[in-house]
């Protein structure tokens, strides 16, 4: 039996249903793991008494022979999610001495199929930032290293202590959020699978808000199996969530083997950017070939406001941001700054001293772009552009199932590269902010590695609510590409 | 449109978020950049274009005009920074608003 770090969750769920394995070792071998390699800083909170004592649980359900869907596994999750009587943070410094009196839906849900909480995963502030550099916690380091280069890696975010700790195997599996590719990016840059699903189909519900009409739970996982496994626990309607989606959650699992013969997937030439590198133009061209081996059709498709997607995504994120954190205002829960003045001193000295640089940008463009005089010009522009956006896929879907796409344009990059001006960072969701905006499910497949020996993700995006066909085309992906690199850090 | 170090300053007001002055200048360069880069959109013609709202083009849902979770009063001020207790009842304390 391999080492119980490196089981997928699908070979883990058999070994514990065999009884071969218990899930006290299972999650006791993940805690060590987690404290051996603290120096990736993939953890913001531990929760190591809870994770035992869920353990113990799962063991007497097995021994009972009443285990649910993910009895035993072990996960790690984004401290993002509100967690009843574990402190949440957002990674920022405003939500100092913050538990949650409530559970998110989402980890409610995964708590009730039988899984167990090892901690919270440091991300970017508020989930805003593609590097994980933007934590008040520190940054958090890339398992993977770039062949004769010993500099700590970015491992993408802003889901990067999710990624890092699934690549590391510090957790079989882990919860994310996506608003513009905090799910995919990261899982590309780290060799891991990344799933944003259709907007509504988790329940937002819990998960603190960054930009309400892009925001997506998903997960990350080290297959895409075991993504769809996760997948079909999170999802669901859920009444507190106005946008959640009222349809059923299908057998994600069952769909990942399903064959892509006949299915016409889609090459989009606009993601075709001048500059980019020919080892990820050769990659993508590698996926197309895969899928045509395994009988899909490639067909060339436009997807003609492409290039708008991301300055489309800087105006409507920031509006909907400086709303949203609009109730970071020092008196209802979190950090407060009295700077002895009336409460509108309040408010303004604990936001400058709570939010990061980074944050207290966004929060301004927002505020900008929302304000009178400035509201049509830029925010409703934006709505616009977005709707054409959203009518690009609409037409593609005429005519192709899925498309392929690369999940990055780079593979991950050092802590401090990309810094100089907030422009060049944000250009990392170049390929998978599309999907947010139209509301689409775009997963992120490792399919090969780079000259440097980093990892590389191709993305599949797929029809609202047919997640089904995004895992087979991934799964096809998978299976072709054999991708079984592995990273210098791990358990 | 470019923003003036004054425009900076109202933002900042409006956003509730202190700015230092000797930030004003940093903050205006950045903020520039990135409105110059999102100016590109105007390029797009969008005449007629009904505006997107949201992701997904659904009808938001109604639901029953009725209490679901009321009397959590002691769990909402349980992560308040200062509250009162009085004879009144519980409540979050903020400065002196009115003389």
């Amino acid at each position: 039996m391999s080492k119980p770090t490196d089981l997928t969750i699908a070979e883990a769920r058999d070994l514990l249903g065999r009884r071969a394995l218990s899930a006290r070792e299972l999650t006791e071998a993940h805690l060590g793991a987690i404290e051996r390699l603290s120096s990736l800083n993939a953890f913001i909170t531990l929760t190591a008494e809870r994770a035992l004592a869920d353990a113990a649980r799962a063991d007497d359900r097995f021994a009972r022979g009443e285990a649910r869907p993910l009895e035993g596994i072990p996960l790690g999750i984004k401290d993002l999610f509100c967690t009843e009587g574990v402190r949440t943070t957002a990674a920022s410094r405003i939500l100092d001495g913050f538990t949650p009196p409530y559970e998110s839906t989402v980890t409610r849900k995964l708590w009730e199929a039988g899984a167990v909480c090892l901690g919270k995963t440091n991300l970017d502030e508020f989930a805003m930032g593609s590097s994980n550099t933007t934590s008040a916690f520190g940054h958090v380091v890339n398992p993977w290293r770039r062949r004769g280069d010993n500099r700590d890696l970015v491992p993408g975010g802003s889901s990067g202590g999710s990624a890092a700790a699934v690549a590391a195997r510090l957790c079989l599996g882990a919860t994310a959020t996506d608003t513009g590719g905090s799910i995919r990016q990261p899982a590309a840059f780290t060799g891991t699978v990344g799933i944003k699903p259709t907007y509504g189909r988790c329940s937002r519900w819990g998960i603190i808000a960054f930009a309400s009409s892009l925001d997506q739970a998903g997960p990350i996982a080290r297959t895409v199996r075991d993504a769809a496994i996760l997948l079909r626990v999170m999802s669901g309607f859920d009444p507190k969530d106005s946008t959640s989606a009222d349809v059923p959650v299908p057998d994600f699992e069952a769909a990942v083997g399903r064959s892509v013969k006949g299915l016409k997937i889609g090459v989009p030439q606009e993601y075709r950017l001048s500059g980019m590198s020919a080892e990820i133009i050769s990659l993508w061209e590698r996926g197309a070939a895969w899928l045509r081996e395994a009988g899909a059709e490639i067909r060339e498709i436009s997807l003609p406001h492409t290039k708008y997607a991301l300055p489309c995504y800087y105006i409507i994120a920031p509006a909907e941001a400086s709303s949203n954190l609009a109730r970071y205002d020092g008196v209802r829960f979190g950090m407060r700054v009295d700077p002895g003045g009336d409460l509108d001193d309040l408010y303004a000295a604990t936001r400058a001293a709570g939010f990061g640089a980074e944050v207290r940008r966004r929060i301004l463009i927002g505020t900008y772009v929302l304000s009178a005089g400035y509201y049509d010009a830029y925010y409703l522009k934006a709505q616009k552009v977005r709707a054409l956006i959203a009518r690009d896929f609409d037409r593609a879907w005429e005519e192709v199932d899925a498309i392929l796409t690369p999940a990055t344009p780079t593979s991950a990059f050092a802590i401090g590269e990309k810094q100089d001006d907030p422009v060049t960072m944000y250009l990392n969701d170049v390929f998978t902010v599309t999907a947010n905006l139209a509301g689409l499910p775009g997963i992120s497949v490792p399919a090969g590695l780079d000259e440097g020996g980093l990892p590389l993700g191709l993305q599949v995006i797929g029809r609202p609510f047919d997640e089904e066909t995004v895992f087979a085309v991934a799964g096809a992906i998978e299976r072709a590409a054999g991708f079984d690199a592995l990273p210098a850090v791990r358990a | 449109m470019s923003l003036d170090p004054e425009t900076v300053r109202r933002i900042a007001d409006l956003a509730r978020i202190a700015v230092a002055e000797d930030e004003v200048a940093r903050l205006q360069g950045e903020l520039n950049s990135i409105l110059a880069w999102i100016e590109q959109l105007n390029e797009v013609a969008t005449e007629g274009v009904e505006p997107l709202a949201g992701a997904v083009r659904m009808r938001l849902r109604l639901r029953d005009d009725v209490v679901t979770e009321g009397d959590q009063h002691e769990a909402i001020l349980a992560n308040a920074p200062d509250r009162a207790d009085n004879a009144m009842g519980s409540f979050f304390a903020v400065p002196k608003v009115v003389e």
